[in-house]
């Protein structure tokens, strides 16, 4: 792999003022069309799944349906409900969007790459703790939602935000930490810093052997993976997850009194941060714009140039198609198991494993005794958890058996019912029995 | 970015720029938050001065602080007050009354001449002040030296601190449970027999209009007999019987 294609933190900040300007408006594009695409494709590909073909009227296989409806939606009539808080109803939507936009602003497109002779990097910016400011801009963008759904001055709109900021602030937290392994190994928060890290797996000598580790981050941090990825789609408010906008429960949730732009720049901001999270996912755990191994080892010029944007977006369609797999398959969750998935199961097992982790990276650089203190104290742990792991409650069997029911109950029928089997079966067997015989009848 | 911005005694244009563009939003923002009659509002303003805060730790060669000042107190103890404001309701909003005659004159020089003494204070203690060091503690970048210094020199201070904040909020959780008693929970099994018992109907009730001329939700379901089926009266809705006159067909149907 070619590491000096990799940009390093001093790269940044030394741009012209148009190529800024050229980058701030490419990423605008890139995201309005990840946008208008992702509508497309999660509805082609959900239809796929239920059996039916999907958009296909408005351009080649539909791909200008969510253009369509996008400008359909812009034209509709701007409703301001009586009881809305102006400023803020108004408000709302645009924090959902800007912040949104801001968060794209350090994810790593690529290497080094020449824009009219300039040599800059295929990213914005990036900083010391770029990561965290997406974080920043994720904790704030939940604003929109929490005062969008405060400011319509109706009910179902406000229990959709008070279950957005409450949904927020849980899963944030165990995002936060399943990113804490990412940075320790890496050893850095800047984006482009992490994706050059994964570059090539590390030498790393385990109990006297020495191994290379898989580079990407996906493999070897595979909990930390996990839990980000699961967390994120409870960030993004996106099913199973999708509480706040639960149509069966909240009509539309916070977003059910808004229309025509603000309602469009709600689902833009949606979208976005769907392909935010993917194109994060992408640059923490799966290597960010580099080419998988198969293509570097016969094509070295992979990682060079342009080539990296097709790698990343490649990349970050396959996340979005796991967020519509998701979708398409999974029932939504209920509140209270949804609080009690993100507190009890995501939280600790991820402080667990930040705690190995780090206990891993410790003993590969001390000395001996310190290594078998560390190993003989996860080996304690290890059978501690299996020891005081709570026993399955015995349940009884749910019967309301007619017998134990007291005199005078509404009559029910026995529960050990057998169903007799169907006249068409015996009928089948009896065809079966004689093959020969059932064609010459149909003639 | 932060190389650049942490050269010790050196404002770039950036940074001025930066400074003189949030400088008043933030203070819009403080003087907002008191000024706002709804407590929501209020709330809003507090978000936007700590989000300029934030920007200026960012600015002065510290990204780390400037980013948990905004993912913490912007992001998430703000969103606190929020939910609490909310559930609150969007009507509790400041009372115009004077309960204490006055007090508010008084609030307002006593606040103004607090001020001045904080600024003046402040301005002769720091005014001349030439900041050094900035660049020694962060030779080895931000947050690299952020990290050394909680994790050694200050790791009593911060693992008591942590250990205070786990302590509020388990006392906080203890002080708002509910313990509930077992015997009073009542099971899944126990609603299924329930639901057979003598005395209960374990069928949905009929609607209002069942059998009856009319399916307003004002007629009271009829059984076959064309006997009323007192389960399917509300408590909420008077009842009215359709007079034969208007219970007979319209002469719509075929």
């Amino acid at each position: 792999m070619n590491l000096a294609e990799s940009p390093k933190l001093e790269d940044f900040g030394h741009d012209v003022w148009w190529i800024i300007l050229i980058k701030v408006v490419g990423i605008f594009a890139f995201l309005v069309v990840m946008t208008l695409f992702t509508i497309w494709y999660e509805r082609k590909v959900v239809g796929r799944m239920q059996h039916r073909p999907g958009p296909n009227r408005v351009g080649p296989i539909g791909l200008l349906q969510s253009l369509a409806d996008g400008l359909k939606l812009a034209f509709k009539e701007d409703i301001m409900p009586k009881l809305a808080d102006k400023a803020v109803f108004f408000i709302a939507p645009v924090i959902s969007t800007v912040c949104a936009f801001t968060a794209f602003s350090i994810m790593p497109l690529g290497g080094m790459v020449s824009i009219f002779g300039e040599r800059t990097p295929l990213q914005l910016t990036d900083l010391p703790v770029a990561v965290l400011l997406v974080l920043a801009c994720g904790g704030l963008g939940i604003y929109g939602i929490v005062l969008g759904g405060w400011a319509s001055g109706s009910t179902y709109p406000l229990l959709g935000g008070l279950r957005s900021a409450a949904q927020m602030i849980s899963y944030e937290v165990a995002m936060g930490l399943s990113i804490v392994a990412v940075f320790m190994t890496a050893g850095s928060m800047s984006t482009s810093e992490i994706v050059a890290a994964q570059a090539n797996g590390s030498q790393q000598e385990i109990f006297g052997s020495t191994v290379t580790l898989p580079g990407w981050y996906f493999l070897m941090l595979l909990p930390s993976f996990l839990i980000y990825f699961i967390s994120a789609v409870g960030e993004t408010n996106r099913a199973p997850f999708d509480l706040p906008e639960a149509e069966s429960e909240l009509v539309g949730g916070f977003h059910t009194e808004y229309s025509s732009l603000k309602f469009a720049l709600f689902f833009l901001a949606e979208y976005i941060n769907m392909v935010t999270v993917s194109a994060l996912c992408t640059t923490l755990f799966l290597g960010g714009w580099r080419a998988p191994a198969p293509i570097t080892t016969w094509w070295a010029g992979a990682n060079e140039g342009w080539w990296p944007l097709l790698w990343f977006t490649v990349k970050v369609l396959i996340l979005l198609f796991v967020f519509v797999w998701l979708r398409g398959t999974l029932p939504r969750l209920r509140y209270d198991q949804f609080m009690r998935f993100g507190w009890k199961v995501l939280v600790p097992i991820n402080l667990v494993w930040i705690l190995l982790v780090a206990g891993v990276r410790v003993a590969a650089n001390a000395d001996n005794t310190v290594r078998y203190a560390i190993y003989g104290g996860f080996a304690v742990l290890l059978v501690g958890i299996i020891m005081f792991w709570p026993a399955k409650k015995q349940v009884e069997p749910a019967s309301i058996a007619p017998e134990k029911l007291p005199e005078g109950s509404f009559p029910i029928p026995p529960m050990d019912l057998v169903v007799p089997p169907s006249p068409r079966t015996k009928r089948i067997e009896h065809a079966a029995a004689a093959p020969s015989a059932t064609p010459e009848q149909g003639e | 970015m932060s190389t650049v911005l942490a050269l010790a005694g050196e404002v770039t244009t950036g940074e001025a720029a930066t400074f003189y563009i949030l400088a008043p939003i933030a203070l819009i923002g403080a003087i907002g938050m008191v000024w706002a009659r709804n407590a929501v509002h209020s709330a809003l303003f507090l978000v936007l001065t700590m989000l300029s805060l934030g920007v200026f730790y960012i600015l002065q060669a510290g990204p780390f602080i400037g980013m948990v000042q905004i993912i913490v107190y912007t992001g998430a103890i703000m969103m606190l007050f929020l939910f609490v404001l909310m559930l609150i309701g969007r009507d509790a909003s400041d009372s115009l009354i004077e309960t204490l005659r006055g007090q508010r004159t008084v609030a307002l020089l006593l606040g103004i001449g607090f001020a001045g003494l904080l600024c003046t204070g402040l301005g002769r203690a720091v005014g001349s002040m030439t900041s050094v060091g900035l660049d020694e503690a962060n030779a080895a970048g931000n947050t690299q030296g952020i990290a050394r210094d909680l994790f050694t020199k200050y790791v009593f201070a911060f693992e008591v601190t942590s250990a205070l904040l786990i302590t509020a909020a388990v006392g906080a959780m203890l002080l708002a449970h509910v313990e509930k008693v077992k015997a009073e929970k009542v099971t899944q099994l126990e609603m299924m027999r329930a639901r057979f018992a003598p005395g209960n109907y374990p069928a949905p009730k009929p609607g209002p209009g069942v059998f009856a001329a009319t399916n307003s939700v004002a007629a009271p379901g009829l059984l076959p007999d064309r006997t009323v089926a007192g389960r399917s009266l509300s408590a909420l809705v008077p009842t009215r019987e359709l007079t034969e006159a208007e219970a007979a067909p319209k002469g719509t149907e075929k």
